[in-house]
């Protein structure tokens, strides 16, 4: 059914847009598959028209973005799309997340999800794609995640613009008795140029909404663009910079609780013995109760504030079962490179890379071991949610990045209908994949259902939050190549273990579903670059680590990113190729590719020399949609190496917001230097040995670099931006410090080889 | 117990040992200042103690005196902080949830120095961390902050 809308969704496409001039797509999404679940909760006077869109008869325009704001700039920018086609401005509307609901679902997330490299357009990966789109439909997932908001956005929510602004001028041609031709929408207004005449939209929402939505929809041209394409100002900024409400742990409920939560410092544990006394004997605490979910085990404290509950938990005596799973990071990395050895899944596999080894003189051969480990994600905000079970109804309030998931399973954490959920998706104090998770929202929903109707507002220590993630996972790659006579390499053969994210959100969110086949995640940034070597083989082994590992900010492209190209440097080296060169040449066949490389090697001023005790690094990672180029520039100072400037060159296709996407490009850079630089997690007798920003610090202002960004628009579909820039900063910093030194450091974070001012 | 919080006085019963910072957001209801990390190390919970820029997790209630002044009380009738201003002109704030902080300690280091070096920027704000990397506009931002003040706005 639904393969067969994508057909007809293309043959629309193609007709519409010969004769109108216009872009019309996929409006089916919203017309038919879900109710609108604005239509329940209209205010008095409050009229809607699809899921994306309300007016009050005060002119009151409200857009809805359903996904997640975490920085990203997403609500402001879903809501220009939207405003755009609706002919107002952003200051003359009012975004809000809405409520959770299957017409919300992402498409764009999950036929991301395709094992097929971004440029691979071949019929197998079309279909591919194709298929996903009805898995997505079937599941229907509201979620934020894959920098993929704005892409999957882009139709729907300008469509949803365009229907509301047909039907109000359909309204007005009926109230002014003139045909719809002569009327023309502007800036809230239905005018009527003849006559003189105009009316606010608010003024016709009632009539408007109860006529029937337009079949077809026609969208403008790029040209007409009034605000796509311009940079925006964020329509959240003064709630950020007065200190709004606006986050999770603000909720402020009448007659609410408090209280936090002590879960078990081992993974999976149960208590084998524990004392309550004297947690329970503390001023202010008000109850204990024991937490048994899929995410883990140990105790929920409710409390008259936050404070009298972190006293309590401190107070909670327990010991726990023993860990099933490797020990200290010691045996972890054992138990990976133990993987290596063992057979796995291949996603690229061109040419006869066993046969070109075999035939390679030794001295043209190159090989080397690659490791990453176990990263937190240490949003600023901790972990919280405040929930309220009342009269067999539970509502949540938190910031969170999957609400109809994060639904369901509090449903069935308490034994309830998932129909008796209500979800308040707030801003978040930072995701970065973390508010992917569920595990706030299922305690809390145990601890409301503790609290005799009391709403509990339960907010996690930095302790508690930086011990009780679900981790970035440790990766180790095997890599070798084979140089042909011109150096560049003729063969290369990559192969990677890690634990794999998938199995572990299956075990934490659908512990009764296994999962099936290879985990993308493991190969990406590795098996879909836009290289072309005659002879490439990548090959990727999920190790089972019982160690909980999930989705950060740019998920598989974080460790693959380093691997793939910190490698082609040292091919570069040891082919004696310029590393800018050697990517234009093995990227030819990809001018996107080529021209973010030439961009970023022009902005740089590569290849000029540099005052003694300075070094560049180029690295290039294709993820997410977009094609990025980093150049990284450090100095020897007295205190350390200073990372001094960073250029990226981003090609994105379709640029929505360019001030937007430029602060995403650096913020992930940032995000990943602080990482690449210092960051890791450890663990001993099974438990993570950092706590909190002390020793798992992140990048202060004064470490911060010079940024120097370009944003292109060259590739015919349109890139995320949210996580790109992460991926290429680790390689071209490791790329830097061997220029610089000779040090070829193959293991992160850098500073356990170097030590940084 | 009694403190005075952006220019009102709030009497209320709690332990004299609880973090200000959970006297403000749970007992006074002034939620602008943040939780982070509750060790004074990430500058989320920045607020002014007479005109001083304190950690506010890290110092107990009972041992405050002076007049709070958190994120809620620096713009005056209306008219926001010139620091404000300049953070809107320069759209730093991403997810926004340390930016509470950074304006406090800005706001502190332009009082104390009206023009700020590069250095003194990097030296005064480095207690605040962003984990979304608004650095570089925190810097132009404090640079632009410190041009509308000196012109009063």
């Amino acid at each position: 059914m639904a393969s067969i809308g994508k057909i007809a969704r293309r043959s629309f496409l193609v007709g519409v847009a010969a004769i109108a001039g216009g872009v019309a797509v996929g409006y089916y999404y919203y017309r038919k598959p879900f109710p609108n679940p604005l239509a329940d909760g209209l205010a008095e006077g409050e009229a809607t028209f699809n899921p994306y869109v309300k007016i009050a008869a005060d002119n009151t325009i409200t857009i809805i973005v359903p996904r997640a704001e975490m920085g990203q700039g997403v609500s402001t920018t879903l809501a220009a799309m939207v405003a755009e086609e609706l002919e107002v401005s952003l200051d003359q509307i009012t975004v809000d997340h809405g409520p959770v609901g299957s017409a919300y679902y992402n498409p764009g997330l999950v036929v991301d999800n395709a094992p097929f490299a971004f440029f691979n357009e071949t019929t197998t990966a079309e279909a591919a794609r194709s298929g996903l789109e009805v898995v997505a439909k079937l599941v229907a997932i509201q979620a934020t995640g894959g920098s993929s908001s704005t892409r999957d956005g882009f139709d729907r929510m300008r469509q949803a613009g365009a229907a509301a602004r047909m039907l109000l001028v359909s309204a007005a041609a009926q109230k002014l008795g003139v045909p719809e031709a002569e009327l023309e929408a502007a800036n809230g207004n239905i005018l009527h140029k003849a006559s003189g005449k105009s009316l606010t939209y608010g003024e016709l929402a009632a009539l408007a909404a109860t006529l029937p939505p337009p079949e077809e929809v026609a969208l403008k041209d790029k040209a007409d663009w009034k605000l796509l394409g311009t940079s925006q100002k964020r329509v959240d900024m003064l709630a950020k910079v007065t200190g709004a409400p606006i986050f999770g742990i603000d909720v402020r409920l009448p007659d609410m609780l408090y209280g936090t939560v002590k879960m078990s410092p081992k993974f999976w544990s149960k208590p084998v013995s524990s004392d309550l006394s004297m947690a329970e004997k503390l001023p202010g605490v008000v109850k204990i109760v024991p937490i048994d979910t899929t995410y883990g085990h140990g105790f929920g404290i409710i409390a008259e504030n936050t404070w009298a509950a972190f006293k309590a938990a401190e107070a909670i005596e327990a010991t726990w079962a023993d860990a099933d799973y490797p020990l200290d990071s010691a045996a972890v990395t054992d138990r990976l490179i133990q993987g290596l050895g063992e057979d796995g899944w291949s996603l690229r596999n061109d040419g006869d890379v066993d046969a070109a080894f075999a035939a390679a003189k030794p001295e043209r051969v190159i090989e080397a071991d690659y490791a990453v480990p176990y990263l937190a994600h240490m949003t600023m905000e901790p972990m919280n949610t405040t929930a309220q079970f009342k009269d067999g109804t539970l509502d949540i309030w938190c910031g969170n990045q999957s609400p109809t998931v994060l639904r369901q399973l509090c449903a069935g954490q308490i034994g309830i209908e998932t129909d008796k959920v209500n979800v308040h998706t707030t801003s978040l104090g930072g995701g970065f994949g973390r508010r992917l998770e569920l595990d706030y929202a299922l305690y809390a929903s145990v601890l409301a259902a503790a609290a005799d109707g009391r709403p509990v507002k339960v907010t996690w220590t930095r302790e508690e939050d930086t011990t009780h993630d679900a981790y970035r996972p440790a990766a180790v790659g095997k890599f070798r190549a084979v140089l042909g006579d011109d150096g560049l390499p003729v063969a290369v053969d990559m192969k990677m273990a890690s634990p794999s994210i998938i199995a572990g959100v299956m075990r934490r969110m659908f512990p009764s579903l296994s999962p099936v086949g290879p985990d993308k995640y493991i190969f990406d940034a590795a098996y879909d670059q836009p290289y072309t070597v005659a002879n490439y083989k990548v090959s990727g082994v999920a190790v089972p680590v019982a160690i909980p590992a999930g989705f950060w900010r740019s998920v598989g492209a974080s460790i693959n990113g380093f691997f793939h190209e910190a490698f082609m440097d040292e091919i570069a080296v040891a082919g004696k190729i310029d590393p800018v060169e050697l990517r234009k040449r093995l990227m030819a066949e990809h001018p996107t590719a080529v021209k973010v490389v030439e961009k970023v090697a022009e902005m740089s001023h590569w290849g000029e020399a540099l005052p003694q005790g300075k070094a560049k690094g180029f690295a290039f990672t294709l993820s997410n949609g977009s094609w990025v180029g980093e150049v990284v520039q450090i100095a020897d100072t007295p205190a350390g190496l200073r990372v001094e400037k960073i250029w990226i060159a981003a090609d994105v296709g379709t640029a929505i917001d360019p001030d937007i996407i430029k602060a995403q490009l650096t913020s992930a850079a940032i995000f990943g230097l602080s990482a690449a630089m210092g960051q890791e997690i450890t663990f001993a007798d099974g438990m993570v040995e950092q706590t909190n920003f002390p020793d798992n610090d992140s990048l202060r202002i004064s470490q911060c670099p010079e940024f120097e960004v370009a944003v292109l628009e060259n590739y015919h579909k349109m890139g995320g931006v949210g996580e790109v820039g992460a991926p290429p900063v680790a390689p071209a910093l490791a790329s830097a410090i061997f220029a610089l030194t000779g040090n070829r450091i193959r293991s992160l974070p850098l500073s356990k080889a170097v030590s940084f001012a | 117990m009694q403190l005075i919080v952006d220019g009102k006085t709030f009497e209320f019963e709690a332990d004299p040992e609880m973090p200000l910072l959970w006297a403000l957001r749970d007992v006074v209801g002034k939620t602008g200042p943040k939780f982070g990390c509750g060790v004074a190390a990430c500058g989320a919970c920045t607020v002014h103690v007479d005109g001083q820029p304190i950690r506010s997790c890290s110092v107990a209630v009972g041992d405050v005196s002076g007049a709070i002044t958190t994120i809620e009380g620096i713009a005056l009738s209306d008219k926001l902080h010139p620091v404000q201003q300049a953070w809107i002109e320069e759209q730093v704030a991403q997810c926004g949830y340390c930016q509470a902080g950074q304006i406090m300690s800005a706001v502190a280091l332009l009082d104390q120095t009206p023009d700020p070096t590069d250095a003194e920027i990097d030296e005064a704000m480095n207690g605040n961390l962003c984990r979304c990397g608004t650095y570089p506009k925190i810097r132009s931002a404090i640079h632009r902050a410190a041009v509308l003040k000196k012109a009063g706005n």
